[in-house]
């Protein structure tokens, strides 16, 4: 079943065609790869996909539902997840607070139980605690649990970030650039989780990527975006080979 | 050193973390209640204005330290709250009524700025308050009729059920236990989700939204909350001063408050009432100060200003996290002695981090 | 209709005021994206170095202005080198603060330095001219043709000069800037000595006007809201709003004096309710 349908999706920068007519299907329980140049647009159909940025055109369909109808701030509670290139976390709080944060969208409580702090609150609270514990096992993150974000090292920033949109029990997660300021290690680590994600916590994934060798790894089908246009799409190896790709990677002179 | 050993998720929901925490908190309360027994008229009045400081810090701490919506113009609230709560007295209602209108009537104004200034980005917002704070100022030395313009409006004692509270020690009781209540309240909401969500919108709106917080409903929560907190402030300032003139809710009384919140240690609750503390000691230091510098320079005007604009930069400058940021850097010390490192509260040299949009 | 000529000139010459002190601000936040909450007291220390060096050491008029313009332009960058420096990188509440507290500071060292008692300068544009029917006072013209020149310099700068250029490019990226080579710290004491030089001349282009004292400081608080009418990030839009809130106060006090000291800010809140960005605003989405 196709769990995201993007049709004829396009914006435009300032007279810049940033998105031009893409359109592409991600199936449920998959792994889907976009792959491009810098500047390509890639992290557009991202911010397109959460509503931050308003479309030209085209239709965005996830799980039957018109994302277009939707805010920004109702993306999660459909169960879409997302993490940025640059890392927008919560830099003056700890690493569980900014996890909790990501269990907003399961919250019940009413804000005056909230200000009294009722029992319900305390349960619910306790609960939350528990899935959010469940996110820190499974990325091993359990010894940075009480630090403050600013004093993080990158690498675990960057789980921190994965663990955050794990927190929404989303049935899709978009990853942008997961891989990107990892070295060889953290990169094959981060293949693992995605690959773990995929099987346990049955999440359908959409990664923006650079690293081939990850793209590889992982994915079931990936998309290859030029200049805002989709110029191949299918197996990794197709993709890869297309001359259209390699020409916009490797530069024209083959 | 103190080791915490955690059995179960309670326990880091708990306010008081831990034996000592609950022991020295205690104290603290009983300490504070006792205060009428152990002095008397004058540094009860002196103990009453701090707490009413600390009540409008934390209605602008709730707005500017865990939401970081930069407020520069929360002295209106506490005219609002002030004129609300003496019109009522006024009229005959109780403290029963005019209490609950003050911080009603504040709740309203907050709601009227927070809509639109929800949707500013931090320099509109905090020029938007002062704006704010400038109008209201300019209308209540207009409506005469209602807040007797700029000639001046008694203002009557409190009334709770009937009795009249005359006495200082009356006073600081009541304060004291409305803000005790109005802590516990802030402290619940900083536990529970809500309050989660702003510190999330205080940090990265964009990313707050990507996990399903809406930044305006949360924007405009902690506006009304903060309002109101800092609006039964101005209700019992009303009290503390008898006389109400708009030239005291002006923008010196409005950068105060962000000085007491900053200074104290901003995103914290133990900011706020140090910053009270410290200010409301500050203020009775310099007037005794003055009197015993030369003339020279206890003469010089703006003395006063000046000294706080010096603490207020340099406070900034070199120790932004505030008394509370100092607090916790010597008790590490302590704790840690003597394996204690200077650099794990080192600054991130950070590079502008552009909350522009490019 | 000559009141009505006469109250736009006014309101033209004052709105001149308000633009350069805006001018100076947006100049300040289009660099470093911190708000100088002490750009109206920058104004106010400059009218009284000017006073200093006019009226109390007799330099001539013609040498004094210069003067006082180098020295402001000295003591902003200083301003930015000692203290503003020390907040690179810290959130943007705090650095209102810190430009509130230093406002703070200036306007309680004005009253120690020079005293309460308003001041004024002996300024060889005096005296009235008429036309059309309306009488204005000379100081007032010159306001404005010293603005316009004024910003007829600033715009051939930006333009034209490596300097101009280079803090343009600041104001745009500052990673850019410095992997261009641009020293991007003397940059931006350069734009705050500019915005200071700036506020300085509005100082002393009002002096004539207003008499010089402490809380002149406060007429910064307009500049804001000239500012923030006029959009953030656009200069043009600072001069502009600064014009719209000149305009408006006379008009406001001829017709509705009950509410003629909040007027602006009313206009500013129904322009940040109908166009949060301002007027004029140069801002586009942040990249993601």
């Amino acid at each position: 079943m196709s769990l995201l349908e993007i049709e004829n999706l396009s914006i435009s920068f300032g007279g810049l065609k940033a998105v031009d007519d893409v359109s592409f299907t991600v199936e449920e329980g998959s792994v889907y790869a976009v792959i491009g140049p810098n500047g390509a647009g890639k992290s557009t159909i991202f911010n397109l996909l959460s509503r931050f940025y308003e479309p030209l055109s085209g239709k965005l369909k996830f799980a039957n539902n018109d994302l277009l109808e939707l805010g920004a701030k109702d993306i999660a509670r459909l169960g879409i997840a997302r993490t940025f290139q640059n890392l927008e976390l919560f830099e003056h709080a700890s690493v569980l607070q900014n996890l909790l944060v990501g269990r907003h969208v399961h919250n019940t409580q009413s804000w005056w139980r909230q200000l009294l702090f009722t029992g319900s609150v305390v349960e619910a609270e306790l609960e939350h605690r528990t899935k959010v514990e469940e996110v820190i096992d499974f990325l091993e993150l359990a010894h940075y649990r009480n630090q403050i974000i600013s004093s993080l090292p990158y690498g675990v920033r960057k789980k921190v970030e994965l663990a955050r949109a794990l927190c929404i029990e989303p049935k899709l997660l978009l990853l942008d650039e997961p891989s990107s300021g990892l070295n060889p290690e953290e990169t094959e680590e981060m293949g693992f989780w995605i690959e773990d994600i995929r099987r346990d916590l049955n999440m359908t994934v959409v990664l923006i990527e650079h690293d081939m060798s990850l793209v590889k790894e992982v994915s079931d089908r990936v998309l290859a975006i030029v200049n805002g246009k989709v110029v191949a799409e299918g197996a990794h190896g197709f993709v890869q080979s297309h001359p259209e790709v390699v020409s916009a990677y490797l530069g024209d002179s083959q | 050193m103190r080791i915490l050993f955690k059995t179960n998720y309670k326990q880091d929901l708990n306010l008081a973390k831990h034996g000592g925490h609950r022991f020295w908190y205690g104290l603290l309360i009983l300490v504070l209640f006792a205060v009428p027994l152990i002095f008397d008229g004058y540094y009860i009045g002196e103990a009453t204005r701090i707490l009413i400081y600390a009540m409008a810090g934390l209605g602008l701490m709730v707005l500017t330290g865990f939401t970081g919506q930069v407020s520069l113009g929360h002295a209106a609230f506490l005219a609002i709250g002030a004129y609300t709560n003496a019109w009522f007295l006024a009229q005959g209602f109780s403290s029963f009524v005019a209490l609950p209108m003050a911080a009603l009537l504040s709740m309203i104004g907050g709601l009227l700025v927070a809509i639109p200034a929800a949707r500013m980005s931090g320099i509109y917002l905090a020029i938007a308050t002062l704006a704010f704070a400038i109008i209201v100022e300019d209308v209540a030395g207009h409506l005469s009729s209602i807040t007797g313009g700029n000639r001046g409006m008694m203002v009557d004692v409190p009334i709770l059920f009937g009795y009249q509270i005359w006495e200082s020690w009356e006073l600081y009781l009541f304060v004291l236990s409305i803000l005790v209540a109005a802590t516990l309240a802030v402290l619940n909401i900083l536990r529970s989700p809500l309050g989660r969500a702003m510190i999330a919108v205080r940090e990265s709106e964009v990313s707050s939204q990507a996990l399903g917080v809406n930044p305006m409903k949360i924007k405009v929560f902690a506006f009304t909350v903060s309002a109101a907190i800092t609006g039964l402030a101005g209700a019992f300032l009303a009290h503390y001063m008898s006389f109400l003139t708009p030239q005291i809710f002006g923008i010196l009384l409005s950068i105060q408050l962000l000085l007491m919140i900053v200074l104290g240690g901003l995103g914290t609750v133990h900011g706020v009432f140090f910053g009270a503390v410290l200010i409301g000691l500050l203020e009775t230091g310099i007037s005794i100060a003055k009197d015993s510098l030369p003339s020279s320079i206890g003469g010089l005007p703006g003395i006063e200003p000046f000294i706080f604009g010096a603490i207020l930069v340099g406070v900034i400058a070199f120790e932004p996290t505030g008394i509370y940021g100092r607090w916790i850097k010597i008790r590490s010390y302590m704790e840690f002695f003597p394996v204690y490192r200077r650099k794990s509260f080192k600054r991130q040299r950070a590079y502008l981090k552009t909350e522009r949009l490019r | 209709m000559n009141e009505f000529l006469q109250l736009l000139i006014v309101g033209i010459s004052q709105g001149c005021i308000y633009g350069l002190m805006a001018l100076g601000f947006v100049m300040i936040y289009k660099a470093t994206e911190m708000l100088n909450f002490a750009q109206g007291d920058m104004m106010m220390l400059g009218s009284f170095v000017a006073w200093t060096l006019i009226m109390d050491l007799g330099m001539p008029f013609w040498l004094g202005v210069p003067a006082t313009l180098i020295i402001m332009a000295l003591f902003g960058a200083l301003v930015d080198i000692l203290i503003v420096r020390r907040v690179i990188g810290q959130p943007q509440f705090a650095v209102i603060i810190l430009t509130l507290g230093l406002g703070i500071i200036f306007r309680a060292a004005a009253g120690m330095i020079w005293g309460q008692v308003p001041l004024t300068i002996d300024s060889p544009i005096s005296g009235f001219s008429s036309f059309y029917g309306i009488v204005i006072g000379n100081e007032r013209l010159a306001i404005i043709a010293v603005t316009a020149i004024l910003i007829a310099i600033l715009w051939a700068y930006f333009r034209y000069s490596k300097w101009g250029i280079a803090m343009k490019a600041t104001s745009q990226n500052q990673l850019a800037a410095y992997y261009s080579g641009i020293p991007v710290r003397v940059i931006i004491s350069a734009v705050w000595a500019v915005a200071a030089a700036i506020s300085a001349l509005a100082g002393i282009l009002l002096a004539p006007i207003t008499l010089i004292e402490p809380m002149n400081g406060l007429l910064g608080i307009k500049a804001f809201a000239a500012a923030v009418i006029g959009g953030f990030g656009s200069m043009p839009g600072a001069i502009l709003g600064g014009l719209i809130v000149g305009i408006i106060e006379p008009f406001a006090a001829a017709y509705v004096p009950a509410v003629k000291g909040s007027m602006i800010y009313v206009v500013m809140l129904v322009v940040l309710a109908l166009r949060p960005q301002g007027l004029f605003a140069q801002m586009h989405k942040k990249k993601l």
